[in-house]
């Protein structure tokens, strides 16, 4: 019923309206279509681009330094770096994120400390990565934080490496990984702590057992939003991963001295092999892009597909 | 953290700060351009006494503020329009077709935005929009070879339009229906009902999705450094027309340009004032916009 006289009304005849309100309304159409003409432009062109120029050997090959572009080979190390980046960042951001959530719904004692974490991540979430980046290089080239990365003769830390581009993407990702934790313990209703109290359940209890699985859903969306986000950044990793061309290990056991060294990710090879950058080979651009594009839409499905199926909580 | 970011990317960018005072601010002394005096202080001697660090900014906030002011103005338009048409008037196979649109566009990375600006819009702009007439016009100033404020405010509206899209087709969501079915009653149209009851409802939110929109379109620099041609150069608006033509790089795109650069340590600080420059104004903007959420509150219209 409701549908249909809502239906009823979409119909309305606009002729007895003013001609600035019709004028409006084409204006209201106009430009929801022109939204929609530019997404649909930018995936058909990057689309078409993609597959011109994407061949399947471009993703198993080292990128070389090669001005004939038939020899400077594929973006695997990009591809690898992308993988590492992501995953060094979410591991780091996923802990914080929830914990900080869990407390701040959960306890948020001393209530001014709660408001200043608060603010705190929204500031973060409003602060451009550039200026991360930047703050990551002074940061990270303290001495105190030499292990994270290379350190050149005369102790001078060189602050570029994989784990310190890891930890700057995670502060990235994480006032989504908050976001979407807290809204989800929010959504869940006071009866079920209650009822978990009431069966002797400590408060820690409570949270592990009860809260944080039925507010999974809720973190998995923030968590892979934030991903989203971290795959397609590319400020940080032009000035705290380095973006080398290939991934440049460091001494040091095998995964440590990898992460210590420095890298690029398929967002700072699409950047170096524009016309901006050094590399100018617009067809392997456009092929990197087409490749970044499809990972962060899927991230993005991915994300809508999790958070279409929380309704655990209607009452 | 917050604390420790703001002071230690200050206690860098000081010597910068009080070399040049308040010309920090000011445009580049005796005719200089921006970049002439950034190759000056990249070069400067080692000693340390003798560092150079005479910089005057403005081109490079010229170039910020107009980036900025130009695409907020008009994706406020955009945004606004569409999150009228998305709440009220599309029809509903349309409306289940534009939410995915706004999220595949809030998603696409800035490096692909600028990747499209650099190989399409750019090209396009400079052979077909600037006539060899209108290079020659200026060519003593600046080149024109298509990297211009157009493409770069042009793609910076895209990029900013969908978060203020969704946060303003929430807001216009959760006016009470009452409200607007109370104008309704009265006779008055379904453009003026939105118009006069449910915008003017959701005034908070539209100011707090342009906050927030304005501190994306500030730290935006990838994009940027990409398509607005990278001169230090400001537009001049006397020029006419040609001034929407005339490249510009904004403080953001400064930093990713001259990235490597940061170890010369004068260089460095100079480049960390671009950064203080740039938190300052988003915290403020944060700031703004989290007082403009409040009135939200009171009426329970936004979370």
């Amino acid at each position: 019923m409701a549908v249909a006289t809502r239906r009823e009304a979409a119909v309305e005849t606009t002729a007895s309206w003013r001609p600035l309100d019709r004028l409006a309304l084409v204006a209201c159409w106009s430009a929801g279509m022109l939204l929609c003409a530019i997404a649909a432009a930018i995936v058909i062109f990057m689309g078409y681009k993609g597959l011109q120029f994407l061949r399947p050997h471009l993703l198993w090959e080292r990128p070389l330094a090669d001005s004939d572009q038939s020899r400077s080979g594929g973006f695997l190390d990009p591809l690898i770096g992308t993988v590492a980046l992501t995953a060094l960042g979410t591991l780091i951001a996923l802990p914080l994120g929830v914990a900080t959530a869990v407390w701040l719904t959960e306890f948020g004692r001393p209530a001014p400390l709660a408001r200043a974490v608060e603010s705190g991540v929204e500031v973060i979430a409003g602060t451009p990565d550039i200026v991360l980046a930047i703050f990551g290089l002074v940061l990270f080239q303290q001495s105190f934080f030499g292990f994270l990365s290379f350190t050149a003769e005369g102790n001078a830390v060189f602050g570029r490496s994989f784990l310190t581009a890891g930890c700057m993407m995670a502060l990235v990702a994480l006032p989504f990984v908050v976001g979407g934790t807290r809204e989800a313990l929010q959504s869940i209703p006071r009866h079920v702590r209650e009822a978990s109290y009431a069966l002797g359940k400590t408060k820690a209890a409570t949270i592990r057992r009860v809260l944080l699985p039925a507010s999974r859903p809720g973190i998995a969306t923030g968590t892979v939003l934030g991903m989203g986000r971290i795959v397609g950044d590319t400020a940080i990793v032009v000035i705290l991963l380095g973006a080398t061309l290939q991934l440049q290990r460091v001494d040091g056991p095998p995964l440590i001295g990898d992460l210590r060294g420095t890298g690029s990710t398929l967002t700072s090879y699409v950047y170096n092999n524009s016309p901006a950058g050094e590399g100018n080979a617009p067809e392997k651009a456009y092929a990197a892009a087409f490749v970044l594009l499809v990972v962060v839409i899927g991230l993005n499905l991915v994300a809508g597909r999790i958070g279409s199926g929380r309704s655990a909580w209607k009452t | 953290m917050i604390g420790g970011m703001v002071v230690f990317v200050f206690a860098k960018a000081w010597p910068s700060f009080s070399h040049n005072g308040l010309h920090w601010f000011g445009p580049p002394a005796h005719g200089g351009s921006v970049d002439d005096q950034l190759a000056g202080i990249f070069n400067s001697p080692a000693d340390p006494r003798r560092y150079e660090y005479t910089i005057g900014a403005w081109p490079l906030i010229w170039g910020t503020l107009l980036t900025t002011a130009g695409a907020v103005a008009l994706g406020l338009t955009l945004a606004l329009l569409s999150s009228i048409f998305i709440v009220e008037f599309a029809p509903p196979p349309v409306r289940r077709v534009m939410q995915p649109v706004i999220r595949l566009l809030a998603a696409v990375p800035s490096v692909v935005y600028g990747l499209i600006g650099i190989l399409v819009l750019v090209p396009f702009v400079g052979n077909h929009l600037i006539s060899q007439q209108r290079k020659e016009s200026v060519v003593y100033v600046v080149q024109l070879s298509g990297s211009s404020l157009l493409v770069a405010v042009a793609i910076l509206t895209v990029m900013i339009v969908p978060i203020m899209v969704a946060i303003m087709s929430d807001a216009l969501r959760s006016v009470p229906r009452a409200w607007t079915e109370g104008s309704a009653a009265l006779g008055v149209n379904r453009w003026r009902t939105v118009w006069t009851i449910s915008v003017r409802a959701a005034r908070p939110a539209l100011i707090a999705a342009t906050v927030l929109a304005t501190a994306r379109a500030l730290g935006e620099a990838i994009m940027l450094s990409m398509v607005s041609g990278s001169t230090g150069f400001a537009p001049n608006p006397l020029d006419g027309l040609t001034f929407f033509l005339e490249p510009t790089r904004p403080l953001a795109a400064t930093i990713v340009d001259n990235a490597e650069g940061l170890s010369v340590k004068p260089f460095g600080q100079t480049i960390y004032a671009f950064a203080a420059v740039l938190l300052v104004s988003t915290f403020l903007l944060s700031l703004a916009g989290w007082a403009a959420k409040q009135p939200l509150k009171r009426y329970g219209i936004a979370g």
